[in-house]
């Protein structure tokens, strides 16, 4: 399969780049990794005039621990999430997804804001740095801006992100106190996209929950925040009675669809089970930790 | 475009379409038809090439992305007639049955053992989880990686095969 003739540029430096994308935006896709919009292309989904390889561009290739956060340039692949011994530490959350997206063939390449920006509602890392509260950063000609994740999906494939503005990073602010997390995820086989899965971050203070993060995948036209079963939890300790409550209205906030994997009320039960199973090994580990 | 890389040691380049896929590069402007397509949609790994050193999959990667990096594909495996460790494993302990993944196995299996010498099944498993055997013939591909390990072990001059 070959896509639809496109113009190509790989730009050496961001400046250049972010002039091309000043021109012609409106017409172009950036792309870095290229796992998810290449397929699009083959299939011709997507046909943009011009392409704009980003995978050469210095500076976008690190995991930095800075102020109250940590920042993942836009070229750090998956893979590079994998091998992170800082990462598993600061951000346990995302070294224990990883092995869940894809396969290890597409990790080599694929990167992880470029499948943020790609926007896909089955995407894993959308629901996972809606749980973290991350931001991007996202840079043009006019400057620099920093878009809080919540808000940035706007729909299937499509994010508050402008045509002139590449993302160079995504922030992801780390936790003061005990904190602990978990993904869970339900797939056919490897590589397939999820049937469900969700991202669970939790910070306490004392045996009490100071911030919830509970991020969706695959239950709505994007990756949804549970933001009611969030707010249920503040403040209060994890008790069972809690915890279904708050597996309940996550499940009632999820927007699941009929299709080959599954039916929406399968799917609206699997929020539900997977918040409660969740919360619970995210508990634990926030134990854990303080012991 | 014009795209210049070095695939199995040697610098190669042609004119190209940027739709060009690295794996029409190879099979058709370089006549290296020992890289398969399978599924063409990234799912199957038969395509599976190793750039400077890690397995990705080559229907979905743009020729010109390759530009300026080190390509190898099986053909790079064997020195002369010698067969690299991991081929040699295949043959032993029959890891092959129609053969048609088996460029794509040993790609991804070879870069395993130069990172990790010792791996256990589990490994193994978890590193070719992105390729598929359609005749099923798993227990013998976990078994030839295994065999190719201990080869390589016995004989560290081995290692590394082609080049």
């Amino acid at each position: 399969m070959f896509p639809a003739a496109f113009d190509y540029q790989a730009p050496s430096t961001l400046e250049e780049a972010l002039g091309v994308l000043a021109d012609r935006g409106d017409d172009a896709k950036v792309m870095a990794g290229g796992m998810s919009l290449i397929p699009l292309l083959k299939l011709r989904f997507a046909q943009p005039g011009l392409l704009v390889d980003i995978g050469r561009l210095p500076g976008l290739k690190d995991i930095k621990r800075e102020d109250g956060h940590v920042t993942i340039g836009a070229l750090v692949r998956h893979v590079d999430v994998e091998r992170s011994e800082e990462l598993a530490k600061l951000v346990p959350l995302m070294v224990e997804a990883v092995h869940w997206i894809a396969d290890p063939l597409v990790r080599n390449r694929g990167t992880v804001v470029g499948s943020v920006c790609h926007a896909d509602p089955q995407g894993d890392w959308g629901s996972i740095m809606l749980a973290l509260n991350a931001e991007l950063v996202a840079q043009s000609k006019k400057g620099q801006r920093v878009i809080p994740i919540d808000g940035f999906f706007q729909g299937p494939f499509t994010t508050t992100l402008r045509a002139d503005e590449v993302a160079t990073a995504i922030r992801i602010p780390l936790p003061s106190g005990a904190a602990g997390s978990s993904y869970h995820k339900l797939e056919r086989k490897v590589g397939d996209f999820a049937t469900v899965a969700v991202s669970v971050q939790i910070e306490l203070d004392g045996r009490k929950v100071k911030k919830a993060g509970i991020g969706l995948t695959s239950v709505g036209a994007t990756n949804l925040k549970a933001k009611n079963a969030e707010q249920s939890l503040a403040g209060k300790e994890l008790t069972d009675d809690v915890i279904a409550e708050a597996a309940r209205l996550a499940a009632s906030e999820s927007e699941p669809k009929d299709d080959i994997r599954g039916s929406a009320a399968y799917k609206k039960d699997m929020v539900r089970v997977f918040v409660q199973r969740g919360l619970k090994a995210a508990l634990a580990r926030a134990q854990e930790v303080r012991a | 475009m014009k795209v210049t890389m070095r695939v199995n040691g040697v610098e190669r380049s042609a004119d190209v379409e940027p739709r060009v896929m690295l794996v029409d590069f190879l099979r058709s402007n370089l006549a290296l038809t020992g890289t398969h397509i399978g599924c063409d949609t990234t799912s199957c790994g038969a395509c599976t090439v190793q750039v400077d050193g890690e397995p990705v999959k080559s229907c979905t990667v743009l020729a010109v992305q390759a530009e300026g990096r080190e390509i190898k594909t099986v053909e790079g495996l064997a020195t002369g007639a010698t067969l690299a460790p991991i081929q040699v494993g295949f043959h032993e302990e029959h890891g092959l049955q129609c053969g048609f993944c088996t460029p794509g196995m040993m790609m991804v299996t070879s870069a395993l053992l130069e990172r990790n010498p010792n791996p256990t099944d589990d490994e193994i498993r978890w590193a070719i989880s992105g390729n598929i055997c359609r005749c099923t013939g798993y227990m013998n591909i976990v078994k030839a990686v295994q065999h190719a390990a201990q080869l390589q072990s016995r004989t560290p001059a081995m290692a590394g095969g082609g080049e």
